[in-house]
């Protein structure tokens, strides 16, 4: 997709020498882990473009219902059947909340952190040329695309996109006497099934790649967190997402074979497809947090200047969150009919992985304590995400306490706690990466003085935005509504919306400060030198940006770990993976760059 | 606390349990944020790079990590111990009390019709009657209600009485409270359930006991007097309803 041209880097390496591949076959059509990443990027960040925009005409209905004295921006521009009037139709509302969670869930944040950073950092840090398998790993992107131009296409058709909620319960989401669509809940079900594919072929290469292809030296507890958390993560993509591919053909077949799978009638059951779609549903949250955790353990040491506090227990700590997410699902059923003694031990299990969470937020600290701290911009964007996500994690104590849940579930109780975790964390952790390994991918560095801007606004809008969702949660303001005015006890919480959609608006056009920094910087960014962070991580040693092949045919050796800040063994304040000191000198400066 | 949190009084009771186990979380939980986010601001402002300065060389404190770990293991371990059988007693049959009234309700696409057992005080006989979208109920009576859907799942919820219930079709699902206070509260539906969703709105009525045996006498003559089962309409709640009138009609 991209036709980006990319700078040559600053030491001014050529293309090696048995690149004589063809435009298509470089940008295009490629089997370069690297530019898989990036068609990754462009993908995403445009997806988190239009979920963003879902958002804001979501918001403005919630402050102005029907209210035509504040007619939708650009709502002349829609259907009849989606706004008449300046006045949004409430199967629109429902669409919109539906295709919101969709499009950010599955096109936006998941591909935002897996294929991209997967694709992108996995060779790189472990001193591999490529993937295992680069022509699945081209297979893997060229079937995200057409799953997610499935989904966009929902909108344009007879009954509109699906509204159902992204979490889809059925009997609403199999039959279209009940929710007014049809097409659009079929489209829906195929994009997802065919996006479960897209990623089924990444896991297995990243798995494969790790396992297999780490360089000389580059044993597991060496690598950065960032990888382990990947290679983690992709287990749990390897063995969530058939589950999430059963249950959607299921629901297919409901939809157009006349099966009754979800449906009471002919002895089917409607919980089943929660408990099917919350069995994936609950390891793919961890999906969506895990390699931003990995991300936020690199870039805080790097900023740091120090060693990760406690690595083992950070792998652990990882590995325990993986774990444990198998045996917590029901805890998004504690409302749902089913059999109260599963309550009370999800409840117990649910509260347990509190605990890896918590290891990993104080040994974060503890990364910080007697430190000495470069604020660079990916540093803040990481220091946002350890305080944003342990707001997101304790309003989550709440939730897993199952008599408290009662008045909490399905109210903006858990719309705070989910933006939280999945903007207060994954996404600032997302900023982060992006301007951290930016000059790795183009050979740039993205403009300072607006990153620090984009941060500071985000930050505030963001606080401004969430935080009141928890008490209009308590005071009883359930989710998914289209006009909350015509619950009294609701209207008179409406000054909050109203409060919130600003602070939404204001959040959103803060972004646009992030996308011109991006664009910008991809042409007329200060050139970037190999290392501009001082880090310690294999991909720092290749060029910015690295050949075909990343290493120039001679793989790295690896010597130490990947966390080796103030090491007394040299004066510079950080010791690359790559650099052989004599041994065992305590003051000659590290031999290379 | 409650204001801030937007708590509207509680009126059943089991509702002042489940308000006593949120104001404990509240507590641990604020203890733990201002510990953490202060320790990390402390941190960012003690740490920040000076001139001349390096880090300490430490790759961690596995004592430290022992006790921090054990420590947030017993903490929501006993927390999920105190929780445990309040869950129990709200949610499974086993535990409920001897109800002094029984009904059923069954969500349908965008109303709750709420059946009576009549004169007989018998559910599933002939005298039973519905009404459509009024709940009522006596004050300090044990009221178990057998919640069904027609269609599509529906979730019953009046927050007053921390009470939230999913209607699943095809299931029968038992619940219960006992609400201590008179007065008028709103039932809303929490869970989407189609384009009717947001005004899935039906309203609950407390009354002292002895207004609610006049209630039901009145309702049991309209039945008797009337053609067919009786049902009554929800108080209209047209669209665009102002916020003061809407204010206006919710009581405390």
């Amino acid at each position: 997709m991209s036709t980006i041209v990319l700078p040559q880097d600053a030491q001014g390496h050529a293309a090696p020498h048995h690149d004589d591949r063809s435009f298509v076959r470089k940008y295009i059509f490629s089997t370069d882990h690297k530019i898989i990443g990036i068609q990754f990027l462009f993908m995403s960040l445009f997806f988190l473009l239009v979920g963003g925009i879902l958002a804001m005409a979501m918001r403005w209905q919630l402050a102005w219902p029907s209210d035509p004295n504040v007619p939708l921006p650009g709502g002349g521009m829609l259907p009849e059947t989606m706004v008449t009037n300046g006045i949004m139709l409430p199967e629109f509302y429902n669409s919109l909340v539906t295709m919101h969670g969709t499009i950010m869930v599955f096109f936006a944040i998941m591909p935002l952190l897996v294929g991209v950073w997967a694709n992108y950092l996995i060779p790189l840090q472990i001193g591999a040329e490529d993937m295992a398998f680069p022509r699945l790993n081209m297979a893997s992107f060229w079937t995200a695309v057409p799953a997610g131009l499935i989904m966009m296409s929902s909108f344009f058709v007879v009954g509109g996109a699906a509204n159902a909620g992204w979490t889809g319960y059925a009997p609403l989401s199999v039959n279209e006497v009940y929710s007014g669509v049809k097409l659009g809940q079929q489209l829906w079900a195929l994009s997802l099934i065919t996006l479960g594919f897209s990623s089924l072929m990444g896991s297995v290469n990243y798995i494969t790649t790790i396992v297999n292809m780490r360089a000389p030296g580059m044993t597991y507890m060496r690598m950065p967190l960032s990888t382990w958390a990947l290679f983690i993560t992709s287990i749990l993509i390897l063995l969530a997402i058939p589950v999430l591919t059963g249950a959607l053909i299921l629901m297919f077949f409901d939809q157009t074979l006349g099966t009754t799978f979800y449906q009471p009638q002919d002895g089917g059951q409607p919980l089943l497809w929660q408990h099917l779609f919350w069995f994936f549903g609950h390891p793919e949250v961890y999906i969506l947090i895990l390699p931003a955790m990995g991300f936020v353990s690199d870039i805080l040491s790097n900023g740091a200047r120090k060693p990760i506090f406690g690595y083992t227990a950070m792998v652990l700590a990882i590995a325990g969150i993986a774990f444990l997410g198998w045996v917590v699902w029901g805890h998004h059923m504690f409302m749902s009919g089913m059999n109260p003694m599963l309550g009370s031990t999800f409840m117990v299990t649910t509260m347990l992985i509190a605990v890896p969470s918590a290891i990993k937020t104080f040994n974060w600290l503890g990364t910080l304590y007697r430190a000495n701290i470069r604020f660079h911009v990916p540093m803040l964007h990481a220091l946002a995400f350890v305080s944003m996500f342990v707001i997101g994690g304790l309003s989550g104590i709440f939730l897993a306490n199952t008599p408290v849940d009662i008045p909490l579930h399905d109210t903006y109780f858990v719309v705070a706690h989910i933006h939280y975790v999945l903007f207060g964390g994954s996404l600032f952790a997302i900023f982060g990466a992006i301007t951290y390994w930016f000059p790795k991918m183009f050979g740039r560095m993205m403009n300072k003085p607006l990153g620090y801007v984009h941060f500071a606004l985000t930050f505030v809008f963001f606080n401004l935005t969430f935080f009141p969702m928890h008490m209009l949660g308590s005071g009883g303001h359930m989710r998914r509504l289209y006009d909350p005015t015509q619950y009294p006890n609701l209207a008179e919480m409406q000054d909050t919306n109203v409060f919130i959609t600003i602070s939404a608006l204001l959040l959103f056009g803060t972004q646009f400060i992030f996308l011109v920094n991006f664009f910008w910087s991809l042409f007329k960014g200060e050139k970037a030198p190999s290392n501009p962070w001082e880090a310690n991580s294999l991909e720092w040693a290749a060029p910015s940006p690295p050949p075909h092949g990343n290493w120039d045919g001679v793989l790295p050796t690896v010597h130490r770990g990947p966390y080796e800040y103030a090491s007394p063994e040299t004066e510079a304040d950080y010791l690359p993976q790559t650099v052989a000191l004599r041994a065992p000198a305590r003051t000659h400066e590290p031999i290379g760059d | 606390m409650d204001e801030f949190w937007r708590l509207p009084d509680t009126i059943s009771t089991f509702g002042a349990d489940i308000d006593r186990l949120f104001h404990a979380i509240v507590i641990i939980t604020g203890i733990v944020f201002v510990l953490v986010e202060v320790t990390l601001v402390v941190f960012l402002v003690k740490y920040r790079h000076r001139e001349g300065r390096r880090s300490e060389y430490s790759h961690g404190n596995t004592k430290l990590e022992i006790g921090w770990t054990s420590a947030t293991a017993l903490i929501v371990l006993i927390l999920g111990m105190v929780s445990w059988g309040l869950w129990q007693r709200i949610k499974n049959p086993a535990f409920f009390p001897e109800p002094g009234l029984q009904l059923e309700i069954t969500a349908k696409q965008f109303e709750w019709n709420v059946k009576y057992p009549g004169a007989d005080g018998q559910l599933d006989t002939d005298d039973d009657f519905t009404v459509r979208n009024q709940l009522h109920v006596p004050a300090n009576v044990p009221v178990q209600i057998r919640l069904q859907a027609e269609d599509v799942i529906h979730s019953f919820f009046v927050p007053e009485l921390r009470l939230k219930q999913d209607a699943v079709p095809g299931m029968e699902i038992p619940m219960w409270f006992e609400a201590t206070t008179a007065g008028n509260y709103v039932v809303g539906c929490a869970e989407l359930c189609g384009l009717g969703h947001y005004r899935m709105r039906g309203s609950m009525t407390v009354h002292e006991p002895a207004d609610f045996e006049s209630w039901q006498q009145s309702r049991i003559a309209a039945a008797t007097n009337g053609a067919g089962p009786a049902t009554d309409a929800a108080p209209a709640a047209p669209q665009g309803t102002s916020v003061a009138a809407a204010a206006a009609t919710h009581a405390h």
